[in-house]
């Protein structure tokens, strides 16, 4: 094990060069639904058990379903509302299970990225054969059913190797979604390529503000509007990310629609945002800004050595 | 709830099998076959009687935790905290048995509803007759919630032992009530993958673990198809106030919103049930009553609300499939 993957660069808030969105606008702002399938008795896995309770762990085997036969047809009806595309983290065997919301998403223009095969399997020691074999299966079976190339990746379960991302970035992914390192786009250091992280939210996912901090939906609402809030009047200066990762089965609940569409209908009530998708930022950052701040971080780098 | 324990496991020296990466289930529908895959919106719309928007199905605990509930393989939301013997939480459960029930009750009927289905584990009909005798006064229906909040039903619980829990809690609740008792919850919503044959095999027709779904739905067992019911999970007063430790407005706000939604829902895809889970130790404390009283008032106030109980509503479901 190491103390760091040293898979970034130290380049401050306060000392990088500034991000201009198209049309002026101070945030780019992406919902990432995650649509995800959690097998009810997966293989053993000698780093992770899945379940809590022996299985049949009904309580959260069937809250999770919940998402895909009701919560993700409500969160999809909000977000139509407000003209949201979604920018999808996908279970890829959900392209099996669940045709009917793959087609739903499909003619909706949503972007779909790889979430692994089903988050009940884990990446932990794999071999690079086998995580490579994931990313395969990722790539072609999301181009077979929804004939998009996958530009995007967020770790099953969020659970990694040592090599994930140098394998993404060999695969022709251009984002990942697993750093939380920042407000902006980041470029990520990877043995070939370009590769970048772009900003998902651990702070903003719903399933850790409802059931990690256990947070009731109207304040979940206004921790929305709050985030939002500051990330525009940073991106005043310089162009911010905002992501709400979503799960259907957290925010599609009947009780927490009501909060949902309330900061949507906030967010969406600004008329300097740039409401986009994953692959729509990653490919915006490559073209103005990439270079940019690549060399950004090398004159950093040289000024500020790091004494280790 | 219950969100998968994540822990930190020595990574160096495992190895991941090439099985692991065989998907034996990746094909249509779900990975099991206890039900059919099926899209709320997708289905036929669910008419109420008297062109009622929403069917209210409110529940009502009746929950006895013993003292001595082993801590294994889990305990049930409520269960015992400290060392033996936890006389505090014990008692502070059965308070609910002794006063908070009465306050519900009179909650209930202030808000003008007076179908309720009663899920009793069986040991409170038997420590307190008095209770059967009070539900059965006030027509309320009564469904069996096990034997009492320790004798869980789970994988690995020896086979026979589950059936006799299960036999347990419906005969004593059928002779004591004179009810048939049709309605189902395990302690705990936690199962064995048998739990749904046994309750079948004893005449059970429905039950409520499952929190996938909005409307009742048909689930297979070895005796036939019963009904799974949505019986109301998240914002159960126990979860909203002991899980999440959400304040006492939030119970109503969220009571409040659910309805709204699912009353929205039933303009455009037919009836919806709005469920309401009801713990007399939590809801019929005085302090929190109130809370309880708004949010059942709000609903009471609608007038093409049908408030009915579980095998009612189960009944008028099956009726239209």
């Amino acid at each position: 094990m190491k103390a760091d993957l040293g898979l970034y660069e130290y380049l401050p808030w306060n000392a990088r060069p500034s991000i201009k969105w198209p049309n002026g606008a101070k945030v780019a702002f992406w919902v990432a639904p995650n649509i995800e399938y959690y097998e009810i008795d997966p293989p053993v896995n000698p780093l992770r058990t899945p379940w809590g309770k022996p299985t049949p762990d009904v309580v959260p085997y069937s809250e999770r379903d919940h998402g895909n036969r009701v919560g993700h047809w409500r969160m999809m009806d909000v977000m139509d509302r407000y003209n949201l595309r979604g920018s999808i983290s996908l279970s890829v065997a959900l392209l099996d299970h669940h045709p009917e919301i793959i087609e739903a998403c499909k003619e909706r223009n949503w972007e779909f990225f790889s979430h692994g095969i089903y988050n009940t399997r884990y990446s932990y020691a794999m071999t690079e054969v086998q995580e490579q074999a994931i990313i395969t299966d990722s790539i072609d079976n999301v181009q077979k059913h929804t004939g998009q190339r996958i530009a995007g990746y967020l770790a099953p379960a969020l659970t990694h190797t040592e090599r994930t991302m140098d394998l993404l970035a060999k695969n022709g992914i251009l984002y990942t979604c697993d750093l939380f390192i920042d407000d902006q786009p980041f470029p990520v250091n990877v043995k070939e390529g370009r590769f970048i992280s772009i900003p998902y939210s651990l702070e903003m996912n719903d399933i850790i503000v409802y059931n990690g901090s256990m947070v009731p939906p109207r304040r979940y609402a206004d921790m929305l509007k709050a985030n939002f809030d500051r990330l525009r009047a940073d991106g005043a200066k310089n162009g911010t990310v905002m992501c709400i990762p979503l799960h259907a089965y957290a925010v599609g609940q009947g009780h927490r629609l009501a909060a949902f569409e309330d900061a949507l209908k906030y967010i969406t009530g600004h008329d300097d945002v740039w409401v986009a998708t994953g692959r729509e930022i990653a490919e915006y950052y490559y073209e103005h800004y990439y270079d940019e701040y690549v060399q950004a971080i090398k004159d950093f780098k040289k000024k500020h050595p790091a004494r280790i | 709830m219950a969100r998968p324990p994540i822990e930190q496991k020595e990574v160096s020296g495992a190895t991941i099998p090439d099985s692991y990466l065989e998907y034996e289930h990746r094909s249509f529908g779900m990975d099991h076959d206890r039900y059919d895959w099926s899209l709320l919106t997708r289905r036929k719309p669910v008419k109420w009687p008297n062109g009622a928007r929403v069917a209210l199905w409110v529940n009502v605990a009746f929950e006895f935790f013993p003292l001595d509930t082993p801590a294994k393989p889990f305990k049930a939301l409520g269960g015992m905290v400290t060392s033996y013997p936890d006389l505090r939480h014990f008692s502070l459960r059965d308070y609910g048995n002794r006063v908070g029930v009465f306050r519900v009750m009179d909650a209930l009927d202030a808000a003008g509803i007076s179908k309720v289905t009663g899920a009793f584990n069986s040991n409170v009909a038997r420590r307190y007759p008095y209770l059967v005798d009070q539900v059965n006064g006030r027509g309320w229906e009564i469904m069996a919630n096990g034997v009492d909040m320790a004798k869980l039903h789970y994988t690995g619980l020896d086979a026979d032992q589950e059936k006799a829990q299960v036999k347990e809690s419906l005969s004593t609740l059928r002779e004591m009530s004179g009810q048939p008792v049709k309605g189902w919850l395990s302690p705990g919503r936690s199962e064995s993958w048998d739990t749904p044959d046994y309750i079948a095999a004893e005449g059970v027709e429905y039950f409520c673990d499952w929190i996938n779904d909005d409307m009742p739905y048909p689930f297979r067992t070895k005796s036939g198809e019963i009904v799974a019911m949505p019986h109301q999970h998240w914002i159960d007063d126990s979860m909203v106030w002991l899980h999440y430790k959400h304040k006492e407005q939030d119970f109503v706000d969220q009571v409040v919103d659910q309805f709204d939604l699912m009353y929205d829902e039933s303009g455009r895809e037919g009836g919806r049930i709005m469920a309401i889970t009801i713990h007399p130790w939590m809801s019929g404390q005085p302090h929190r009553i109130k809370y309880l009283e708004e949010a059942l008032n709000y609903i009471g106030k609608h007038a093409d609300v049908w408030n009915a109980t579980g095998y009612e509503i189960m009944q008028e479901w099956k009726k239209q499939q």
